[in-house]
């Protein structure tokens, strides 16, 4: 708070609504242009996983045995469903963790009596196991593409590896940037205290966490469970 | 206090400006003031997260069942169930279901052309076909 009143005008406006015309606020109108956007792109790489599905001519193949002369040896499916599943999993409970830290940051000045409102209230620790979570996800596809490309699937093998490994990563490189993103906010957060005047900086980087998270509800189906 | 029993998005006034709405920015109070009670709790978001657990675990249940697995439901079911879940967590984790119409379009349009686009093209490359006559 300065001493001027005008100053004071200033330095809100500054920290306030990014207002539009249509009175919704720019940033999260762009937000979800965005989100819109990436729809689309994540539209195009699954649309050429689904095309070049089945069409490989040498293994490993996702679903299917590979037999010689397509393998050198005989080989298993692929891709492996219970890691899989747990990280959906994880991604998933990401999700919420994000939802209770933008709750929390929105009612951070509310007065906290119980150890339930402490925990529900603390934007640190849902940011943390959002961050966390998310951290949590990217080593289960690490640990993924170690054991394919040990298996002999590589982004060069096959239709299947190029589609596969094009697609997974191109999501995976979008949880690093929302972790990288959820990061910052922690930062933030340590530096001087999120609060409701930061709601939607929190609220923009939850819509995109989110996002992420549909795009993989959306592969987890389409690419590991239908045969 | 009760914190765990009010609405945490939008509780103060939505995104920290005071007299500013919460779930959709908009400048009105009329707006804040039909929305706010709306939005998500503490105990839907937990419902939302233990609904999506459960339809995960039903999902990857039902790849493990062969002869689910080699019928017609199969791919159905789990598109079905994969929508379900998209869904949820656009409208309830993304306050979708309570945010501006603007949004909605922005995001439902973009969408309808992806979904589109994807079905065309599966057609065009011959993995799904359309039998006319009989």
């Amino acid at each position: 708070m300065s001493a001027s009143p005008a100053l004071d005008h200033v330095e809100a406006g500054a920290h306030g609504h990014h207002y539009t015309t249509t009175g919704l606020d720019n940033r999260k109108i762009a937000i979800w242009a965005f989100i819109g956007s990436e729809c689309m792109l994540f539209a195009s790489l699954i649309s050429t996983y689904l095309i070049y599905k089945g069409r490989s001519v040498v293994g490993p193949f996702p679903h299917e045995v590979c037999n010689p002369p397509a393998c050198a040896t005989v080989l298993k499916p692929i891709l492996n469903i219970p890691v899989t599943s747990a990280s959906t999993f994880v991604l998933l409970m990401s999700s919420l963790a994000m939802v209770l830290a933008l709750a929390a940051v929105e009612n951070r000045n509310l007065p906290k009596h119980t150890t339930s409102d402490r925990i529900l209230g603390s934007s640190k620790l849902w940011l943390w196991a959002t961050c966390i979570l998310g951290a949590g996800f990217l080593a289960f596809q690490a640990y993924e593409f170690t054991s394919f490309v040990h298996e002999g699937l590589t982004i060069r093998t096959n239709l299947f590896g190029s589609s596969f490994f094009t697609l997974t990563g191109f999501h995976g490189a979008h949880v690093t940037a929302g972790v990288i993103w959820l990061g910052t906010l922690l930062a933030i957060d340590y530096k001087r205290g999120l609060g409701p005047a930061d709601a939607i900086n929190v609220d923009i980087a939850a819509l995109y966490w989110h996002f992420v998270d549909v795009v993989w509800i959306a592969i987890f189906t389409l690419v590991y469970l239908i045969q | 206090m009760a914190h765990k029993d009010s609405a945490p998005h939008g509780a103060q006034g939505g995104h920290g400006a005071p007299g500013a709405h919460g779930n959709a920015g908009a400048h009105a109070p009329a707006a804040h003031d039909a929305h706010a009670h709306a939005h998500p709790t503490w105990k839907q978001y937990k419902w939302v997260a233990l609904i999506l657990t459960v339809i995960t675990a039903v999902e990857v249940w039902i790849y493990y069942i062969p002869s689910f697995v080699a019928s017609k439901l199969f791919v159905p079911s789990l598109l079905i169930m994969s929508a379900v879940k998209f869904a949820i967590v656009v409208m309830f984790y993304m306050h979708l279901k309570y945010d501006h119409r603007l949004f909605r379009a922005l995001f439902t349009g973009p969408l309808i052309i992806a979904v589109v686009t994807i079905i065309s093209l599966m057609f065009l490359f011959g993995h799904l076909a359309v039998r006319l006559g009989s």
